[in-house]
């Protein structure tokens, strides 16, 4: 671990400052600072950090969407009523983050900037059309977060940008969601495979269907194949397994100390299919326990879906 | 270049001049002297450094000490009444098998502390999803559910 010089901002203009003179932020620290103990990338040389900047906390709501601020953590999210319920992918994919010491640290703005293809929020944040909101020294920019992951570890913003808000749109009424995921822990752990559908229903076919996929290509995304397998069905069976089957021919996954590619390829479809299943099951009303994961797991009820 | 910080551990502040790469553990343990946190992987993985930054667990050994200036942090000697009076999950801990070697303990107290804040008759399956974080290599984890569950029925 390095670091030589610290700074702790007490106004998003500091923070701004600081980053234009080549500082690099942190907040909860627990991608960052697990990265840099673990050997994975050293501290930068420059910190300032951004804990202390209260207007960058909260979940608010927004023209009938949600605004959640940077440093909202995945606690945050979890215990926000309005993302378990409008939202639900993303309350499923927050309560699965780490443990509870990682989700009270842990900051919504960290992990979209920290890029990583096995982040539990991605997809959700992806499939629910989220834009992330920057602001700079030089002004303020809007950037859906589908074209903000760049690759493992990089996004589209420059250095001197900071990640203020994750703004949500509204979802459609009638609509359900779910992320799922792969597992050997049952905390401390990400995405070996993840999956995330969001789906609405009109009048009980599918009208949108919204499927991501995630620690299955180089960056977390959308599976237009298995869209439109969904679109327009009833979501039937047969139209569950061609979708989640699509999602999983798109994969690209890689061989890691987690799980080989031949794996991650054969449990895509599994998990795509729990994810999809989940979704359209909310959408028609039915109850299902947040986080998805260890229900669908059969960790908790026995093996439901 | 060492700044200074002002860590509130508790209920002592404790003034320390610090690099910024160091941990919140190594500082506790270092400079401040309190040596219950345990560095177990260094990586975030274990929990055997958890302690609570104002009042909400952080794994210590990935957490910056400079971060921590002027809050309030609660290490496991912290849960000791003033008399030295045991927490009643330590007593439990140690009634029911739930310390071997002790070096996931610190940890696993502070875990067990935040559940039965937020949930003080939690089942046995929240029980241990919330000590998932939490790697015990001796005890087999029964002795620790069975200490937690006895403080919430009680």
């Amino acid at each position: 671990m390095s670091a030589a010089t610290y700074t702790a901002a007490g106004s998003v203009e500091e923070a701004l400052a600081a980053l234009a003179a080549g500082a690099r932020p942190v907040a909860g620290g627990t991608d960052l600072v697990v990265g840099a103990r673990n050997g994975k990338a050293a501290l930068p040389e420059s910190l300032v950090a951004i804990h202390r900047l209260s207007d960058l906390g909260g979940i608010r709501e927004q023209d009938g969407g949600l605004v959640l601020g940077a440093l909202a953590t995945h606690a945050d999210i979890v215990a926000s009523q309005p993302v378990c319920d409008r939202y639900t992918a993303l309350a499923d994919a927050s309560a699965i983050v780490g443990s509870h010491a990682t989700r009270s640290t842990g900051t919504i703005g960290g992990n979209v900037m920290n890029a990583s293809p096995a982040m539990e929020t991605g997809g959700p944040l992806i499939c629910f059309g989220a834009v992330a909101r920057f602001r700079s020294a030089g002004g303020e920019r809007e950037v859906p977060l589908a074209e903000l992951f760049a690759g493992p570890g990089r996004t589209t913003a420059s250095p001197e940008e900071l990640l203020t808000e994750v703004a949500l749109p509204a979802p459609a009424a009638g609509t359900g969601s779910c992320y799922a995921r792969l597992e050997y822990r049952r905390q401390m752990e990400i995405a070996i495979v993840g999956a995330t559908a969001v789906v609405t229903l009109d009048g009980g076919t599918v009208s949108d269907a919204r499927i991501a996929i995630t620690a299955l290509a180089p960056t977390i995304h959308r599976v237009a194949e298995a869209e439109s397998a969904l679109n327009g069905t009833d979501g039937a069976a047969d139209a569950v397994a061609a979708a989640a089957n699509a999602a999983a021919a798109a994969s690209q996954p890689i061989t890691d100390v987690r799980g080989s590619a031949e794996y991650r390829r054969a449990m895509a479809a599994v998990i795509a299919r729990r994810a999809i299943t989940t979704a359209l099951a909310r959408a028609r009303g039915e109850r299902f326990p947040i986080p998805a994961s260890p229900a669908l797991h059969g960790a908790v009820n026995g093996g439901a879906a | 270049m060492k700044y200074e910080a002002t860590l509130h551990v508790n209920g002592v502040a404790y003034p320390v001049e610090i690099e910024p790469g160091r941990s919140l553990l190594s500082v506790i343990r270092t400079e401040v002297g309190l040596t219950g946190a345990k560095e177990g992987c260094d990586d975030s993985e274990c929990g055997a450094c958890m302690v609570l930054l104002d009042g909400r667990p952080v794994n210590s050994c990935s957490y910056l000490a400079l971060q921590a200036d002027g809050r309030e942090v609660t290490t496991i000697e912290g849960l000791t009444g003033d008399d030295g009076e045991l927490h009643p999950l330590q007593q439990a801990f140690l009634d029911q098998g739930g310390v071997q070697c002790g070096f996931c303990t610190p940890g696993m107290l502070i875990s067990a502390k935040v559940l039965l804040d937020s949930t003080p008759n939690p089942s046995e399956e929240e029980i241990r999803l919330a000590l998932s974080g939490n790697l015990c290599r001796c005890t087999g984890y029964s002795g620790i559910v069975r200490a937690v569950q006895s403080v919430a029925s009680g």
